[in-house]
């Protein structure tokens, strides 16, 4: 008896000694795709870095890691060096993350826009950045005089296909004679390529520039041309100050906070998080004035009924580009149909490329 | 006034000695770089050198990196020492990856013990005819091949993104840029359960033995050396110089193949746009600092892999920013070259009088 009341004593010992160590060395790291002064993509996951170091934990960050064989190397290193929670911010380490997990069953993993959760010790997150757009269509619509929308887009994955179709919807149900020119640059971050495709739009006729690419080169050459422009991923109106109408800025503060004391206090559950205005994972970058004040009042009323849920992006009817009917009248578009979306809206111009 | 002279006597001994040296003055330069930047010099360098390595995880990725480096690097050296300046081994690598690559997507949803060598085949080859197409132009047509060789990088480059894109794209993978993942059968069997090390190793290592016996041992190689040595006497001696261009394209071609199929079979397991971090051009200081001597090779294919492992571990550890990775790179190649200078040239400091001047 007195053998067995030691040995839970030294087990109790050493577990209270193990979480108060361990909650004490509790560390978060970083995987980064771009370098953190990107002003895009990176920048504001390191933001949401920097949050999570002044709650009180410590991190680490990775910046420019490539999405090819390295970065399985990076992640296993951040994992074996004693970091509890490890957010992996690029599509393209979907599988090394996973592989990893596996190896590792008491750290945690977070990827951001991926789809894969092979292991219970994995969660996917991802901003429901059509929102944004969404704004910026009704914006566009507004602000357009030759009715042409220039799009830079980077890939034809749904994501980037939803935001094209929700900027769309939301010009047209303004401005019924709205076209929407894509330029594919097949490019997250080219600011020379971003730069010639905003020009390309603007020479067709486009007079208000919009990009799905990190640089801020689209909005510099808008600038420069004297088009309305949008920023990307975060607050770019310093680099454009005339030309921009207002920004769509990732938040990942706040969601990197919770899960990162989730994690800490033994409260971290897998799960697949797409939040929106309403959690404030997608924000709006201040409205130029050159707006209007009407109009500025008319899209901060949007955005809040966007939030609520009182108006849905994809609210029927909407039709692609042959007329078929996507979303019946009075019906809305279920989140299995927008993780998936592979065709375009009518209105836009083209085809995707295959 | 300040005079270079030729030296007439340099030692072999010291010749190669001097890899050694341009090692030493970068890790000492790299000291004083972080001690710049406010960190503990013999942490950050403990951290950059000897933690990467100190674990059979990081040993196995060190041999994983050097291994493209390595492959690469003997088949430059076979250009490089006939004064052959073959720039584009990276777009040699990736169109050999496309190849290979090509086939292992033919075989997709197949099993076979045949297999993997079509897909190496097939790779070595794609990367030999890629090559071959700046030697042709430099041998009949009498165009510069490091423009070239070079210039085809980014043709193979987005050659390889349209592919990954548009025909080659996975059906299942909402259009993102990427190929199926590969067949087992198609995939570099892993030498220890649990590291990534693979087969592909054994390339590399029959490459250097291959390449020395080449270099060493046969009439080719000794036409190699010669041409490098002076492309007069090599044409005095009649040794057919086209032939050669030819060859030494084709055997830095195929190399660099191997190792970009290496890598998609190895590590990766599919086609995408970022198969390579630049091994074609990391190869040439490697290839350098090796001496272009294949053991050389090796030896600088370990140090400069060592620089991607080191650079990755003290952003982890330190926080230090991963582009000194380049920075040591190139300052191993800087160091290289400047000790090489000094080893073939005296400079002489002359302390000159007035009545020479007037001469």
């Amino acid at each position: 008896m007195y053998k067995n009341f030691f040995r839970y004593l030294i087990s109790a010992i050493f577990l209270l000694g193990f979480s108060v160590n361990s909650n004490a060395d509790f560390k978060v790291g970083f995987v980064y795709v771009g370098p953190t002064g990107d002003h895009g993509w990176t920048f504001q996951h390191h933001e949401g870095r920097n949050a999570v170091e002044a709650a009180g934990i410590k991190t680490t960050f990775v910046e420019s890691v490539p999405e090819g064989a390295d970065a399985e190397r990076v992640i296993r290193q951040l994992a074996q060096s004693g970091h509890d929670l490890i957010f992996t911010t690029s599509f393209g380490y979907m599988d090394p993350t996973n592989k990893v997990a596996k190896d590792f069953p008491n750290v945690k993993f977070e990827h951001a826009t991926g789809y894969k959760r092979e292991h219970s010790n994995v969660s996917t997150y991802s901003a429901r950045f059509y929102e944004g757009r969404t704004l910026l269509g009704h914006i566009a619509g507004k602000m357009t005089k030759t009715n042409t929308i220039g799009y830079i887009a980077s890939f034809p994955i749904p994501e980037v296909i939803r935001g094209i179709n929700a900027m769309t919807l939301a010009a047209q149900k303004v401005n019924p004679n709205i076209k929407t020119k894509i330029v594919w640059v097949f490019t997250w971050y080219d600011p020379g390529k971003e730069a010639e495709a905003a020009q390309a739009l603007i020479d067709q006729g486009a007079d208000v520039i919009m990009q799905h690419t990190d640089s801020t080169a689209p909005v510099q050459t808008a600038e420069k041309a004297g088009v309305w422009s949008f920023g990307q991923a975060s607050d770019m109106q310093r680099f454009a100050p005339k030309s921009i109408l207002t920004s769509i800025i990732d938040d990942w503060a706040p969601y990197y906070v919770e899960r990162a004391i989730a994690a800490r206090d033994g409260k971290w559950n897998q799960q697949d998080t797409w939040h929106g205005l309403k959690e404030g994972m997608v924000a709006m970058g201040p409205y130029n004035s050159a707006m209007g004040a009407d109009l500025v009042k008319e899209v901060e009323q949007l955005q809040k009924d966007l939030a609520s849920g009182k108006v849905h992006s994809f609210t029927g009817p909407i039709y692609d580009q042959k007329g078929n009917i996507l979303v019946a009248e009075g019906k809305v578009a279920d989140d299995g149909m927008l993780a998936g979306m592979s065709v375009y809206v009518k209105g836009v111009e083209g085809d995707i490329p295959k | 006034m300040i005079k270079i002279e030729k030296r007439n006597d340099v030692p072999m001994a010291l010749y190669f000695f001097t890899p050694f040296i341009a090692i030493i003055l970068t890790i000492l330069g790299g000291g004083i770089i972080f001690y710049i930047l406010g960190f503990n010099p013999i942490e950050a360098l403990k951290f950059y050198f000897i933690t990467p390595i100190s674990n059979l995880y990081g040993l196995s990725e060190l041999l994983l990196k050097a291994t493209p480096l390595c492959l690469i690097a003997i088949g430059l050296s076979f250009c490089f020492k006939s004064n052959n300046w073959n720039i584009g081994a990276e777009g040699q690598l990736t169109f050999g990856a496309i190849v290979g690559g090509g086939v292992a997507l033919l075989f997709y949803n197949q099993e076979g013990f045949y297999i993997l060598p079509l897909v190496i085949l097939a790779g070595a080859i794609g990367g030999m005819i890629f090559a071959l197409i700046p030697a042709i132009l430099k041998t009949y047509f009498n165009t510069n091949e490091i423009l070239v060789s070079l210039m085809l990088v980014y043709v193979s480059k987005l050659l390889l993104d349209y592919l990954v894109v548009g025909p080659w794209s996975n059906p299942e993978g909402f259009n993102f840029p990427e190929t199926r993942q590969f067949s087992d059968s198609s995939r570099m069997p892993l030498l220890f359960e649990g590291l990534r090390i693979h087969a592909g190793i054994f390339l590399a290592l029959a490459a250097v033995m291959l390449s020395w016996f080449i270099l060493y041992k046969t009439y080719l190689g000794f036409q190699i050396k010669v041409s490098g040595l002076s492309l007069k006497t090599a044409k005095y001696a009649g040794f057919k110089g086209k032939t050669m261009i030819l060859v030494v394209f084709m055997i830095s071609g195929a190399c660099a193949g191997l190792a970009g199929v290496g890598e998609i079979t190895g590590p990766i397991g599919q086609l995408h746009r970022m198969i390579s971090p630049d091994y074609g051009f990391t190869a040439i200081i490697v290839a350098f600092l090796g001496r272009l001597n294949p053991f050389g090779i090796i030896f600088a294919s370990l140090v400069v892999a060592l620089t991607y492992l080191g650079a990755e571990t003290a952003q982890i550890f330190l926080q230090i920013p991963k582009y000194t990775g380049q920075v040591f790179q190139g300052m191993i190649l800087f160091f290289l070259l400047a000790s090489d200078y000094l080893l073939f040239f005296k400079v002489k400091i002359l302390n000159l009088k007035k009545n020479e001047l007037r001469h």
